[in-house]
């Protein structure tokens, strides 16, 4: 579905990515996790092709990312993305927000696509929120309601990067649980998480990025019980120590 | 002081015959709003685009851009107005300037004018756009693009209805700043509200008057544009966020 293949990025002579390959079966849930800076978000970046990236080939679903003939916006549609900090659009409502792209971008009627944002919405347990505006909600609201936007596109697999950094602890589950059970019921998915309680619950493979390179793709029972790197055995040690 | 007060002189039939004093006020008032006005409609227009090319990916358009604000904010208003009516139709094609120097006088002044105060202030309308565009996350437009919108559309959609919600404020001071700016076309004959009160006062030596009234006219005008720009403030703030920003 996705696969990343010796890709390197740089703004002038800094290194944000080198090397990096990775491969994404369809149904697959890969947690992707490192130290800050390690070039995480910009590798799940370059995946829908928000982030140019200089060598390698990226191919989703068939498409070339990186090919200046792709039409990236068509592309962009099937592919859903979750942010750290929602941005969901502040000026529409709720219900707006899940209707707009459904409308400009698929070209469904307003009426279909109240119908399939409403059941979303249902589904992350905000259908009595649909009339309110972002800046009403709570994050872990606002970032169920982004899950939910993206799914309105019926996208083919979901790319979240650090969707739950940005919340106050106590909604972070509300969020990973609508994660779970996307997970659960077989979507695609690529995450940018240190969540590692997430990692155990639904990854198939946990990948380790460090200073831009890719130092471990693991299965998650081999990450969590022998990593081979010492860099990801440290940052294991140091996250999993409380 | 030995001045003679005299507030009659407004209700007093101008030489012409036609009209009173107050009427040459109030037409002039006319040619104030009618070439503001139209004059700020065009800088909205040109500010929005060009303060879109700013911001876009794109070279030739963001160069464009930034040169267009360069040459119309860094020269003085005045001498951009000398050169609307008097040069550029020298430097048009002759047909054109001749076409252009054979219209009515006024016709001529008043295009020039709204030219003038158009691209003047477009280009202050540009740089708010930018700034208020630059004000949002990135993350809007990373937004915007994997939900499969295209730039323009993304623009559209995502940035441009939080970005001039942000601006509207700063705006509301080119708005009132273009109905004062335009009182320099009185320096090309442009009869309007400026003009109309000196020649009141060539004509009567009522100077106190003439001046007082005209003053107060421009702070009606604006009173107006104050409460109007308040009422859109009011109506395009965003639940849930201080401030409409």
């Amino acid at each position: 579905m996705i696969s990343i293949k010796n890709v390197s990025k740089h703004y002038g002579t800094f290194k944000v990515l080198t090397d990096c390959s990775a491969e994404v079966e369809k149904g697959e849930v890969i947690v992707i996790c490192g130290p800050s800076g390690s070039g995480k978000s910009t590798l799940i970046k370059c995946v829908n092709g928000l982030e140019p990236f200089q060598q390698g080939e990226i191919v989703v679903n068939g498409i070339s990312v990186g090919d200046p003939k792709t039409n990236l916006s068509k592309l962009r549609a099937h592919v859903g993305m979750v942010f750290q900090n929602f941005e969901l659009f502040p000026h529409m409502s709720v219900i707006d927000n899940l209707c707009i792209a459904q409308i400009k971008v698929l070209g469904r009627s307003r009426e279909e696509a109240i119908e399939r944002g409403r059941k979303l919405l249902e589904r992350v347990g905000l259908l009595n929120q649909a009339e309110k505006f972002p800046g009403q909600l709570s994050g872990g609201q606002q970032q169920r309601v982004a899950i939910a936007r993206a799914l309105a596109m019926d996208p083919i697999c979901m790319l979240f990067d650090e969707p739950t950094s940005a919340l106050d602890p106590e909604m972070v589950n509300e969020v990973l649980d609508v994660m779970v059970g996307l997970a659960q019921e077989g979507m695609t998915m690529m995450v940018v998480t240190h969540e590692m309680g997430f990692a155990r619950k639904v990854a198939n493979r946990v990948i380790f990025m460090d200073e831009g390179r890719i130092v471990e793709d693991a299965p998650k029972e081999d990450f969590f019980s022998k990593p081979r790197s010492e860099r990801a055995q440290l940052f294991l040690s140091k996250i999993l120590q409380h | 002081m030995n001045y003679h007060w005299n507030w009659d002189i407004f209700l007093a039939e101008t030489p012409s015959g036609s009209t009173t004093y107050l009427g040459w006020l109030l037409s002039g008032l006319e040619v104030t709003i009618a070439v503001s006005l139209s004059a700020w409609i065009i800088a909205l227009i040109v500010g929005l685009f060009m303060g879109v090319f700013r911001t876009v990916p794109n070279r030739w358009l963001s160069g464009i851009a930034t040169v267009y604000v360069e040459v119309f904010r860094n020269t003085p208003l005045l001498v951009q107005l000398f050169i609307w009516y008097f040069v550029m139709p020298e430097l048009l094609p002759v047909s054109i300037g001749n076409a252009f120097k054979s219209i009515n006088p006024f016709l001529q002044q008043f295009i020039a004018a709204m030219l003038c105060l158009a691209l003047f202030t477009g280009a202050r309308v540009c740089e708010q756009v930018r700034s208020g565009i630059n004000s949002l996350s990135v993350g809007q437009r990373y937004a915007g693009l994997a939900l499969g919108f295209t730039l323009p559309q993304t623009y559209r959609y995502a940035i441009l209805p939080m970005a001039i919600r942000i601006i509207l404020p700063p705006l509301t001071s080119e708005f009132l700043n273009i109905f004062k700016n335009s009182a320099v076309a009185s320096t090309i004959g442009l009869l309007e509200l400026a003009a109309q009160g000196r020649q009141l006062v060539d004509y009567t030596a009522q100077a106190y008057e003439s001046f007082i009234a005209v003053t107060v006219l421009f702070m009606a005008i604006n009173v107006v544009v104050m409460v109007l720009m308040h009422k859109i403030e009011a109506r395009a703030r965003v639940p849930g966020n201080a401030g409409g920003g």
